[in-house]
C-alpha cells in the first residue's frame, strides 16, 4: 500500500514558490509526450558532439567523449539534433513514434 | 532630523530623484506617456554616471517586468516605471512578481485605458491590476509621489511584496511643484542595504523558483500571498513611523481631512484629494462640516479603520476616477461599502464617477457632492452611482 505522504499547510511552505535545492527539473520527466524519436546511427557516428551541444534537453548521454544514448525521458522529440548532425547522410534520424513503438513490441515479442 | 533641500520637481521628476538616491541595482523599462520621463531622466543618471544601476532597455512592458523579475530573483534591488497600456501589457507578470514575493518597485502614472484611445488622467490602470498581488499606494501630489517612492522600497522588501506607487497622468506627472527632498546619504541610510533572504545567485544555497504548481501547493501558496498582503498594512505602518521619525512628514493608510466632527465626507484618492480639501475648507468657513478621507493605501485595503474613520459621519460619498463597467459601482465604492458592511455600518454611500481620461474635475463638481450629501443628511435618497461631469 502507497504510504501517505504528509503535505506542508501555507505556514510552514517555503514561501514565494521556492523548492530548497536546485536541479529539480530532472525530477520531472518531460519525454513523455513526443510525436518523433530521434533514433542514432552508429556506423555513421563521428562523435562530433554537435547534438550534446545542441540539445535543448541535456537529453544526450556522452561517455569519454563519446554519444551514448538518446535520454528519452527528457527528450522531446524536436529534431534539432538530427537537424544539426554534420555527418553527410546523418548520423540521427527522426522516426515517428508511432513507428518506434511498434518496433519496440516487436522486439519484445 | 534629516536636512532638507527645496526644489522645484515635475511628479516625474520628483520619482526619478528618489530612484536617483535609492540608486537600484537595477531598473528594466519600456517608455508610456506620462510616464516616460519617469525612466528617461534615470537613464540620464546611469549614463552621467550618477547611479551604478544596470539600466535595462527592453522591448516591451512585457519585457520590462519579466527583466526586472529576473534580477530580483537573482538578488538585486529592481525598480521600473510605466503607466496605462504598458501596466496593463505587463499584467501578466505582475502575478509572477508577485507570486514570486519579488519586491519590485514600480512607479506607476495612472492613465486611462483604451479605448478610445487617451493618454490622460484616470484610475483605470491601477484599478486594473489590483487583485495581482501588489501593493498599491496612491499619491495626492509631487511631494507624495517622491516620499512614497522612499518609503516603498523598505515596504517592498520587508514584506516581500512588489509594490507601485501612483501618481495622476499629467496633473501630478508633469504639474511643477514646490517639494522637499532629502540628503542623498539619508535617503541611503533610510532605505538601507538589501537584505538577501532566498536568492538565484547564492551559489552556497540553490533554489529552484517558479516551479509548476498543481493541485496539491498552489492553493497553499495563494493563501501565502493573502496573507502577506494582510501583514503588509503594519509594514506600511512602521516604514511610515520610521520615515516620521527621520524626516518629519507623518504618513498612514489614510489621511482624515477634518473627519472628527465632520457631518459629511467623500471618500477619494490622488491629485482630487487636494481638491476637496479646498472645497471642504471652503464649506466649513460657511459653517458646513465637510471631510475628506484621502485614501494613499489601496492594496492592502484598510477596511477595519476606513470603517472606523467613517462611522460616525453622517453622509458619505465616494469619489472614483475609474468604473468597473459592471452594472455596480466603482472600485473604490465597492470596497468602502464592503468595509462599511463587514463592520455593521449600515448608510446611503452614493458613488460618484469622475474625470475619466483627463476630464477635469472642478470645484463646483465636488461641491455638488457635498450638497448631494447634505440632502442625503436632511432625508432625501440620492442616485447610487452618478458620472460627475459627463455631457447628457
Amino acid at each position: 500500500m502507497a504510504e501517505k505522504i504528509q503535505k506542508q499547510g501555507w505556514k510552514s511552505l517555503p514561501k514565494g514558490d521556492v523548492i530548497e535545492g536546485g536541479g529539480t527539473a530532472r525530477e520531472f520527466r518531460t519525454g513523455d509526450w513526443r510525436s518523433e524519436r530521434p533514433v542514432h546511427i552508429p556506423e555513421k557516428c563521428i562523435h562530433c558532439l554537435t547534438c550534446w551541444i545542441y540539445c535543448p534537453d541535456s537529453a544526450i548521454v556522452t561517455k569519454n567523449g563519446k554519444f551514448v544514448a538518446f535520454d528519452y525521458k527528457y527528450c522531446k522529440g524536436c529534431g534539432i539534433c538530427a537537424h544539426e548532425c554534420p555527418v553527410k547522410g546523418k548520423a540521427i534520424k527522426m522516426v515517428s513514434e508511432k513507428e518506434a513503438k511498434k518496433n519496440e513490441k516487436i522486439c519484445q515479442k | 532630523m534629516s536636512k532638507i533641500n527645496v526644489v522645484a520637481r515635475t511628479g516625474n521628476e520628483a520619482m526619478a530623484e528618489a530612484m536617483r538616491q535609492i540608486n537600484p541595482d537595477v531598473v528594466a523599462a519600456y517608455p508610456i506617456t506620462p510616464a516616460t520621463e519617469i525612466v528617461q531622466i534615470f537613464a540620464s543618471y546611469v549614463a552621467d554616471g550618477l547611479v551604478d544601476t544596470e539600466f535595462v532597455p527592453v522591448e516591451s512592458e512585457h519585457s520590462a517586468m519579466s527583466a526586472c523579475i529576473g534580477s530580483s530573483a537573482a538578488g538585486g534591488r529592481t525598480m521600473t516605471g510605466t503607466s496605462s497600456q504598458g501596466l496593463a501589457l505587463m499584467a501578466e507578470i505582475l502575478y509572477v512578481a508577485s507570486g514570486l514575493r519579488l519586491p519590485i518597485v514600480l512607479a506607476e502614472v495612472n492613465r486611462a485605458l483604451s479605448s478610445p484611445i487617451n493618454i490622460h488622467c484616470d484610475h483605470s490602470d491601477t484599478m486594473m491590476v489590483r487583485d495581482a498581488g501588489w501593493i498599491q499606494i496612491f499619491s495626492e501630489n509631487a511631494q507624495e509621489a517622491y516620499d512614497n517612492m522612499v518609503q516603498a522600497v523598505k515596504i517592498a522588501e520587508t514584506a516581500a511584496l512588489p509594490t507601485m506607487v501612483t501618481t495622476d497622468g499629467f496633473i501630478i506627472s508633469h504639474g511643477m511643484e514646490r517639494i522637499e527632498i532629502f540628503e542623498d546619504k539619508d535617503v541611503k541610510d533610510f532605505v538601507g542595504p538589501k537584505k538577501l533572504g532566498q536568492y538565484l545567485l547564492n551559489l552556497e544555497k540553490p533554489i529552484t523558483l517558479g516551479a509548476l504548481d498543481l493541485q496539491d501547493y498552489y492553493f497553499e501558496h495563494r493563501r501565502q500571498l493573502a496573507e502577506a498582503m494582510i501583514d503588509s498594512k503594519n509594514i506600511i505602518l512602521d516604514v511610515a513611523k520610521t520615515f516620521k521619525d527621520k524626516f518629519g512628514r507623518a504618513y498612514g493608510l489614510f489621511e482624515s481631512y477634518k473627519l472628527d466632527d465632520a457631518d459629511r465626507a467623500i471618500v477619494v484618492m490622488g491629485s482630487t484629494a487636494g481638491t476637496a480639501k479646498v472645497v471642504a475648507d471652503g464649506l466649513r468657513a460657511k459653517g458646513i462640516k465637510a471631510g475628506v478621507l484621502k485614501l494613499r493605501v489601496f492594496r492592502p485595503f484598510p477596511k477595519a479603520e476606513v470603517a472606523e474613520a467613517l462611522k460616525n459621519i453622517k453622509a458619505v460619498a465616494v469619489m472614483d476616477r475609474s468604473d468597473t463597467i459592471s452594472g455596480h459601482e466603482g472600485p473604490l465604492a465597492l470596497e468602502v461599502k464592503a468595509a462599511l458592511f463587514d463592520s455593521n455600518i449600515k448608510k446611503e454611500v452614493p458613488d460618484y464617477i469622475f474625470g475619466l481620461g483627463g476630464r477635469e474635475v472642478r470645484l463646483e463638481d465636488i461641491e455638488s457632492v457635498y450638497k448631494d450629501l447634505g440632502d442625503i443628511i436632511d432625508g432625501k435618497s440620492k442616485d447610487r452611482v452618478t458620472y460627475l461631469g459627463v455631457r447628457e
